[in-house]
């Protein structure tokens, strides 16, 4: 079983398999969709051993693989995973399944090349949870940005050029900046290994410095307030199966940078910057939940929603820094894990609500909510997944929505009262712009003729949304799974990542 | 009295004075429409030089003919480059000449002489050397812009380009003689010996020096010398800017490793200072005035500016790293471009130039695969990852943060300006992907030019995957 190189293999199948699609051309579409689906499956499937195989009680990474690769820049083609980035890895794989079959029918400006694009896709995003050498993460990291430029750009709707080449100048924007700190430290440690950097030591000028370009980077991928602006652009523009991934996956690169890098890297940093972290966090959780509560377009909600969603993940973490320092080590690693649970819990939930509004859009051609109404009367079995992911997405007991928020919150509460009042208001917030959307759209009268004229959701759309419906109600009834994958790998980060790495600082036994 | 020196180490130019000779020669006999011989023979004269260049590889390096000749790694790795990148401008040519009825045996004739040049001046090691290769490049490149004799823009171009590379020879030239003047020698080691041992004369040296770094300046192609690359890129007929933009870059690299590093390394202090002020210039201006272009010549002109600036970082970083890097940026680069330019001549036809960036408006619904290829190497140029562009700009940049000069600010300057860079390539992108073709044909082409063109896009991606494949020949040479 160690033999095998898992990781390359779920990094290179989907990549060389899309590569001999774009050869093949589009001349047999029902052709090229079947073997995209294979390709995606086949990738699901290798997930499996990458699960059985993974040891829940260690923070080690994991499946690991090395070679040289770049000897003269000391660049290392070093892959492998720990609890923060196994399950991430199987929820892209999960995803992409999702979006292939999504795309089905949809799509039917040259299927294969839209499908390949994903499929590639795919491969660098698992590869960007996978890369344990900085170098090797970036090129990943940066590398997805191209095929999500020409998804947007080619099969995005009317405004789509201005929203693709925002999206990417801002990705680009963010990423330089962390290029020059992996630089930095990497000729300072004398190691691009991300594990090298995790030992060195910098005063906390340099730690500042190199927090603040991570900051860059990860933010606007996250996307925190005020770099958000992008995302509702592009989700707005994006095709369903864009969407998905932006929501599902992309998102989560800046979150997943954040344990990666920038908390283990710039401990001290990111303490003394907590607060302005934690403040940035809120205005996100509330202020983007208002802006939410005011959009007339079901994507922008949706989008605006995701924002909000995802600060309750970076207030789980730098909350942290204050209840460590307390000695509330458990209420740390409670919020830590609460963090963990909501990015996977909101990669299914967004990822379902976007197919959601691309099964309407699909049939009406509108995301403006006032052109709806009435809907469940025509789309009885549709109106109730919706009912389900609505609910999820507003953190109802028993969805995977609410174990993640409940769980930051519960932590919150012993840093600050104010963090926690802030961040559950926001509970309500997002059940009134969830349900209200709903009810404006699934219930009360047949708003017009098209609405009159709707189908419910076929086979291909019910296998879909049953599958999202299991996992958002797996998780949010029994996440023990999910969560003692991640505790390990929790408890070495608030142990040994987050403690000082200033100069002299003592390291303890465990840690070094 | 009269030794016979050994030709040896000569011989690859020896061969390429020879075979050039042939090709004239040859030329008057060919009556074939598509002077296929002429063009083969070409062909083959680039690949016996490669071939022999090859054999020189790995020795010791020497100095030779009274030091007037070097033969060492650089020199043996740049002349392949040389050689190799040649035999792509030569392939591009061939249908684009051949449909404008610019086909004449002097085309290839000259452009071999070009190549010839550039392979003196990268071997050159002494300022009498330098000036000979550097001329013959030069005037038969300039012969070769005004080739397409009844183009006004192709003529204007020519005189432009005569002109100011006469001033900047005449810069070079003045440069030149005030350092002999001071050290009293024309050769690169002596001369370097001499600025070591006389450091209290340090400040007439560099009165020299500024007009050498003028010249180089304009030869390259940085701001504020940089005037007349825009004209000559559009005005050119295009194959002939696919040259010119590829191989004497290269040549350049040589003559500036040689005339900087070689023979004014006791004044480094100063060119470095001098090599700031023309990179910083030079990645602003050229990233950001190329925004505003609408012809992709143009356009490429201007991104050559801004790569030139990239390039000049790992001279300023001036550790053997940051010259290796230096080394690999140019010869990556040289790859990219005569690929971009061999796509503007695959788009054209006679009488209808594809160089306004809407004429690649929907390429990629009318040839999805060349439309890729073209994706690919405007990706590389704006340094994403994983095409192979990215691996330069990484390691110049890391050459100039290793270098340890509080050269930070420079470093993260540069990035900025690759984000500018970034929406210059990204508008070819959105134009090609994006857009509604005008008409809806697919392009055709000869086979060669097809696979030539697969080859040099795929290997964006091949060598963006496996960079080692050139960078340890550039890292070995100043290793």
């Amino acid at each position: 079983m160690t033999e095998l190189p898992l990781l390359s293999l779920l990094i290179w199948v989907p990549i060389i398999g899309a590569l001999l699609m774009l050869l093949m051309g589009d001349k047999n579409p029902r052709l090229s969709r079947a073997i995209a689906l294979i390709l995606s499956i086949g990738t699901l499937l290798l997930c499996i051993p990458l699960y059985m195989g993974f040891d829940g009680g260690t923070a080690d990474m994991q499946f690991v693989e090395f070679a040289s690769w770049i000897p003269a820049l000391n660049i290392n083609y070093s892959l492998g995973v720990d609890g923060f980035s196994m399950p991430l890895i199987i929820l892209t794989c999960f995803s992409m399944v999702i979006v292939i079959v999504a795309g089905w029918e949809v799509i039917q400006k040259r299927p294969g090349q839209y499908m390949a694009a994903f499929l590639i896709m795919e491969g660098l995003m698992i590869g960007v949870f996978a890369a344990l050498d900085s170098i090797l993460f970036y090129i990943f990291w940066e590398g997805m940005l191209i095929p999500m430029f020409l998804i947007i750009g080619i099969w995005g709707g009317p405004n789509r050029v201005y929203a693709t080449l925002k999206f990417f100048i801002y990705t680009f924007f963010g990423s330089v900046f962390m290029l020059i700190a992996l630089i930095y430290m990497g000729i300072v440690g004398d190691s691009f290994a991300i594990a090298d950097m995790h030992k060195l030591a910098m005063p906390l000028e340099t730690q500042t410095l190199i927090f603040f370009a991570f900051l860059i980077a990860f933010a606007v991928k996250v996307p925190m307030f005020p770099v958000h602006t992008w995302l509702p652009d592009a989700h707005v523009e994006a095709p369903t199966g864009g969407s998905v991934i932006l929501a599902a996956i992309m998102l989560k690169m800046g979150t997943y940078g954040f344990i990666r890098f920038s908390l283990p890297i710039t401990p001290d940093a990111a303490s003394e910057y907590a607060l302005f972290m934690i403040v940035l966090s809120l205005i996100a959780v509330v202020y983007i939940g208002l802006i939410a509560l005011v959009q007339e377009d079901m994507k922008k909600l949706i989008a605006y929603s995701s924002i909000a969603h995802m600060g309750f993940v970076t207030l789980g973490f730098f909350i942290a820094f204050g209840l460590v320092s307390k000695g509330h080590t458990t209420a740390a690693e409670l919020g830590m894990q609460g963090a963990l649970i909501q990015m996977i819990s909101h990669g299914f939930i967004s990822a379902a609500l976007f197919l959601c509004v691309g099964v309407l859009y699909e049939r009406l051609h509108s995301r403006n909510i006032s052109d709806y109404g009435g809907v469940a009367n025509t789309m009885p079995k549709f109106a109730a997944f919706f009912m389900l992911f609505s609910m999820a997405n507003s953190g109802l007991p028993g969805t995977s929505g609410f174990v993640g928020e409940f769980m930051v919150i519960m932590a919150a509460f012993q840093e600050s009262f104010w963090y926690a009042f802030l961040a559950s208001g926001t509970l309500i917030l997002g059940a009134a712009y969830s349900l209200w959307m709903y009810k404006r759209v699934i219930f009360g009268d047949v708003a017009n003729d098209k609405v009159a004229q709707l189908e419910d959701i076929n086979a291909r759309e019910t296998i879909i949304f049953i599958a999202l419906a299991l996992t958002v109600l797996g998780f949010g009834l029994y996440p023990a799974p999910l969560v003692n994958i991640m505790d390990a790998s929790v408890t070495n980060l608030l142990e040994c990542g987050i403690q000082s790495k200033l100069p002299g600082a003592v390291v303890s036994g465990v840690c070094s | 009295m009269f030794e016979t020196p050994d030709l040896a180490p000569l011989a690859t130019e020896i061969f390429l004075l020879i075979m050039i000779i042939v090709v004239l020669v040859s030329d008057l006999f060919v009556t074939d429409e598509k002077r296929r011989l002429t063009y083969w023979l070409s062909q083959l004269t680039l690949i016996g030089a490669i071939y022999i260049t090859m054999g020189q590889y790995g020795a010791e390096s020497q100095v030779l003919y009274a030091g007037t000749y070097i033969v060492d790694d650089m020199a043996i790795v740049l002349k392949i480059a040389i050689f190799v990148i040649g035999m792509l401008a030569l392939l591009y040519s061939r249908p684009y000449i051949n449909d404008r009825k610019i086909l004449k045996g002097e085309y290839y004739m000259l452009m071999l002489f070009a190549i010839l040049g550039s392979s003196i001046l990268v071997s050159a090691h002494s300022f009498l050397t330098i000036y000979l290769g550097l001329e013959l490049l030069s005037l038969s490149s300039y012969a070769l812009v005004a080739c397409q004799r009844d183009s006004k823009l192709g003529s204007e171009a020519a005189i432009k380009y005569f002109v100011m590379g006469a001033m900047a020879s005449g810069f070079l030239l003045y440069g030149m003689s005030l350092v002999y003047g001071t050290t009293g020698s024309i050769e690169v080691d002596v001369i370097a010996k001499a600025i070591a041992s006389n450091p209290e004369s340090e400040l007439l040296f560099a009165m020299g020096l500024v007009f050498i770094v003028c010249g180089l300046a304009f030869k390259m192609g940085a701001v504020p010398f940089h005037m007349w690359i825009p004209d000559v890129y559009q005005g050119a007929p295009t194959s002939v800017t696919a040259f010119i933009s590829s191989v004497p870059k290269i040549a350049t690299f040589g003559m500036v490793m040689r005339l900087l590093t070689e023979a004014l390394p006791g004044l480094s202090s100063h060119w470095e200072m001098m090599l700031i002020i023309l990179c910083v210039f030079s990645m602003g201006l050229g990233n950001i005035t190329a925004i505003v272009q609408g012809n992709i010549k143009r356009l490429l002109a201007y991104s050559a500016i801004a790569h030139m600036g990239y390039f000049l970082l790992g001279l300023i970083a001036g550790t053997p790293e940051g010259y290796s890097a230096s080394m690999f940026y140019i010869l990556i680069y040289a790859l990219t471009t005569i690929g971009g330019f061999g796509m503007i001549i695959f788009m054209s036809r006679a009488g209808y130039e594809c160089d306004n960036l809407d004429d690649f408006k929907g390429l990629w619904q009318r040839s999805p695969w060349f439309a890729l290829m073209m994706l690919m190497t405007i990706m590389s140029m704006a340094g994403v990852p994983p095409f192979v562009g990215f691996w330069p700009k990484l390691q110049v940049i890391m050459a100039v943060i290793d270098a340890d000069k509080g050269l930070l600010w420079l470093a993260i300057l540069a990035v900025v300006f690759s984000i500018i860079g970034a929406f210059v390539y990204l508008r070819i992108a959105k134009v090609i992907f994006f857009d509604k073709p005008e008409d809806d044909t697919p392009l055709e082409a000869d086979m060669d030019m097809k696979v030539a063109l697969s080859i040099n896009g795929l290997a964006m991606i091949g060598l963006g995957l496996f960079p080692t494949l050139i960078l340890s020949y550039c890292v070995k040479v100043f290793a």
